[in-house]
């Protein structure tokens, strides 16, 4: 964090005679300052208090969404369904073999992240970063708890009084309580969320439920709780990406110097002339939840959480100056100190409609794919020993493992068709005859073993030892079909 | 390199007395602190686990731990666990008759995928891991059965075996036509030819005319007139295409010289009935499994005797 006020003595050039004294030793290990942030007021402060609710109501609320998909089916709206490699959403269930969805889901994410930060900088991590979000919350319970930064600050500087224990400890606890609500929150995503409560509070849970309940609690209250701002710091890797994703005309949190120097302090009802409309209060500093000072310019620390506008704009409309001394404005309007901040300011340029073109293409690639996606599947697997049969008439048989998926909710109904050389008769094990309609339950894989014979006579019409064979699905109940290439093996 | 200290006048940091190129040296940086406290962390972790499991060696074993952990004891568990989870499917089996598990999928099913286990462990040896059998190891893939491809034979073969010992195993005898005496050379050699005309293979047909008493004398008995072969007593269908001792002249010639009669344990005295019963099951399903023959007369009476 005090990188900034250490010279950067690597610039130093020219020979040992020009070279300063070695400083004194000092610790490579910094340790942490702590923050106390002030409690902001103002439009964007109201803007992160509804973000939070919005985001912790949908995360809280989620799991315990609905949505019917039959008798014996679960019906949770949304569920990671890991013991059967199923992802539930509503009507869509994809299987672990389509995890490419999800992949294209991040791919989105990551796409819409380098828009929206193209277009204003870290929104995300100022607004709807879950770490954002939780520290928000933690540092509100601190607050409802210790009082505002001033008091914080007076209640660290006593001895261990009654009154600091017991601050203290409810404080603790409270970040416990909000950890374990999180923790207990998440593993509902991954179980039947109505069962699973009753079975957490009666202790009859699954071990990894409760693993992963202690887990969660535990990083809430160490990341959200302790660590803070640290984690945006020193282990996010998002600020240091997104250093390539802004240019000129990207808005970003800035302290418009060209109007706020030269700082000093102003004595009511003295000249505004000649003098910068900053009165050094350093209002922005207390609020700052990293603990930056903006004035000092953009800075890797800096969440772009909006709070330092807030309080500035206070402290600007009690002087009587215009607000947005410090504010959402672009590079090229911070070199004009006449400019409004967002004055010519972009946002349709190649960057973000490069971004736009391709969240369009993978959505609607995604989108299409997602429409014509064949909700069975089917494959075939050709037995290897042995490759075929002889039979007694001299005759040959080949056997082939047929897997049939169902994704939707319904049984359904399936008939086979084997085309290939001469005339194959098909011979099933788990069925009678040769034209057996397969039943296939929902969310389920039928393994069928079918059999291919060609007769001793007809032997003599194989062309080679392995002539191609089509199998062909039919859902009856659709009439969509599916067919699969295989071939037939002899000794040819 | 000379000991002690060095410190890099630029940065006020100590080196770590490296040099390369004459002057460029590298600072010597502490770990990161969390990583020094995770391999604190580790070392302590590390010291908690001798404690309790199983970790030093000693003269005459190891040392247990608190804990008295073994993964032998695990696995013996997991596999009582398997069991009993599978208990239902068994006694279901245990009770019912092949026809009836036939008929039930879930059965089936899973009869078939013990019974695949099964097949592996105990039969492969001799049958082939595809059960594609070999020379005087039959291919019990095809539809060509010595006693009977119905699931009530397949599974009487399957506990009594062949030749096994056991009172009820399949026990006949191919006489040794030549060795004991009862052919000659040449009588053999007419016999082979007519033998092997049943399945229009090149044959010298003047030989087989003559061979064709030589059969009906002392082979019709059990291979039948036709040579269609018996499977109440293992004589194998002569006519068809499927030779377990090849169908060269020399081969069948050798076979009649000798006799033939292969063997197999009675796989009752080594496995379980579920276990015998799942193998039956296995085997039918391999693809040349026979409807029962005569299911309306009397389904029930091999299951009841084997009970
Ligand atoms: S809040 Fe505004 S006036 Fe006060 S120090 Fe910060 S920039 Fe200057
Ligand atoms: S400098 Fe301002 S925008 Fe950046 S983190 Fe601090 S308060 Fe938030």
């Amino acid at each position: 964090m005090n990188t900034m006020d250490r010279p950067n003595k690597f610039l130093i050039g020219g020979g040992d005679e020009g070279r300063p004294k070695p400083p004194p030793r000092q610790s490579d290990y910094v340790p942490r300052k702590k923050i106390y942030p002030k409690r902001a007021r103002g439009t964007f402060r109201g803007i992160k208090w509804i973000v939070m609710a919005v985001t912790l109501a949908i995360y809280y609320v989620v799991p315990w969404l609905r949505w019917n998909r039959g008798e014996g089916l679960p019906d949770q709206a949304i569920l990671f369904d890991f013991a059967n490699q199923r992802l539930l959403f509503g009507p869509i269930e994809i299987w672990a073999q389509e995890f490419y969805y999800v992949t294209g889901l991040l791919v989105l994410g990551a796409l819409s992240l380098f828009l929206v930060t193209s277009i204003a900088g870290r929104m995300w991590c100022g607004y709807a970063c879950p770490q954002t979000v939780w520290t928000d919350l933690m540092i509100a319970v601190e607050r409802f708890w210790q009082g505002d930064r001033n008091a914080q600050l007076r209640l660290d500087g006593q001895p261990w009084t009654f009154e600091k224990i017991w601050k203290k400890s409810i404080t603790h606890l409270s970040w416990l309580a909000i950890s374990v609500a999180t923790g207990g929150a998440l593993v509902f995503y991954f179980g039947d969320a109505p069962t699973l409560a009753i079975e957490l509070v009666h202790g009859t849970a699954p071990t990894v439920a409760y693993f992963f309940l202690g887990l969660f609690t535990l990083t809430t209250y160490l990341l959200g709780g302790l660590a803070r701002e640290q984690v945006c710091i020193y282990m996010c890797p998002w600020p240091r990406i997104q250093g390539a994703m802004v240019d000129r005309d990207s808005l970003l949190i800035s302290y418009r110097e060209l109007r706020g120097e030269p700082r000093g302090a102003h004595k009511t009802g003295t000249t505004w002339d000649g003098r910068g409309d900053c009165i050094d209060c350093k209002a922005c500093v207390a609020v700052c939840p990293t603990g930056i000072d903006i004035r000092d310019g953009s800075q890797l620390e800096c969440i772009q959480c909006a709070l330092c506008i807030d309080a500035c704009n206070e402290i600007m409309d009690r002087v009587g100056r215009p607000r947005e001394l410090i504010a959402y404005t672009t590079i090229g309007n911070l070199s004009n100190a006449t400019s409004s901040p967002r004055e010519g300011w972009r946002i349709i340029r190649p960057r973000t409609i490069l971004y736009t073109v391709m969240i369009t293409l993978v959505a609607s690639l995604m989108g299409w794919s997602l429409l014509n996606r064949a909700d069975f599947e089917f494959s075939v697997i050709q037995d290897r020993n042995p490759l075929f049969v002889v039979l007694s008439d001299g005759g040959l048989r080949n056997g082939y493992m047929i897997k049939i998926a169902n994704k939707v909710e319904g049984v359904r109904h399936f008939k086979l068709r084997f085309s290939g050389p001469a005339d194959l008769q098909p011979k099933f094990v788990e069925f009678d005859g040769t034209d057996p309609t397969i039943e296939v339950n929902p969310s389920e894989v039928r393994a069928v073993k079918v059999f291919l014979l060609l007769s001793g006579a007809q032997r003599k019409e194989l062309r080679s030892d392995a002539e191609p064979v089509t199998i062909e699905l039919q859902d009856l109940d659709s009439g969509q079909t599916a067919s699969r290439a295989t071939t037939f093996r002899s000794p040819q | 390199m000379s000991h002690g200290k060095k410190i890099d006048d630029v940065t006020g940091v100590e080196t770590t007395g490296h040099v390369w190129d004459g002057d460029i040296s590298e600072l010597n940086k502490p770990l990161p602190r969390w990583w020094l406290y995770t391999f604190y962390a580790c070392i302590l972790w590390s010291i908690g686990y001798w404690v309790v499991y199983p970790a030093w060696p000693t003269i005459n074993g190891y040392t247990k731990g608190v804990l008295n952990y073994s993964q032998r004891e695990q696995v013996q568990q997991d596999i009582e666990a398997w069991k009993s989870g599978h208990a239902k499917y068994r006694t279901q089996i245990a009770e019912m008759s092949l026809a009836d598990i036939r008929k039930n999928d879930e059965l089936f099913q899973f009869s078939i995928a013990g019974g695949a286990a099964l097949f592996g462990e105990n039969c492969a040896g001799c049958h082939g891991r595809g059960a594609q059998g070999g020379i005087g190891y039959p291919n019990l893939n095809d539809d060509d059965w010595l006693w009977g491809g119905d699931l009530e034979k397949i599974h009487q073969t399957i506990a009594f075996g062949i030749r096994s010992g056991n009172p009820k195993a399949h026990d006949t005898a191919m006489p040794h036509f030549g060795t004991d005496k009862i052919l000659d050379e040449a009588q053999i050699r007419d016999a082979a030819n007519f033998v092997r005309s049943f399945s229009h293979l090149d044959v010298d047909q003047e030989a087989a005319k003559r061979g064709s008493q030589i059969f009906a004398d002392n082979c019709a008995a059990c291979h039948g007139d036709q040579g269609k072969g018996n499977q109440e007593l293992g004589a194998p269908n002569l006519t068809d295409a499927i030779w377990l001792y090849g169908n060269s002249q020399e081969a069948v010639m050798q076979s009649i010289r000798t006799g033939r009669g292969g063997a197999m344990p009675a796989w009752s005295e080594r496995l379980d009935p579920v276990a015998v019963k799942m193998l039956a099951l296995f085997v039918y399903s391999l693809g040349g499994g026979q409807a029962e023959a005569a299911s309306a007369s009397a389904p029930a009476a091999g299951a009841d005797k084997q009970k």
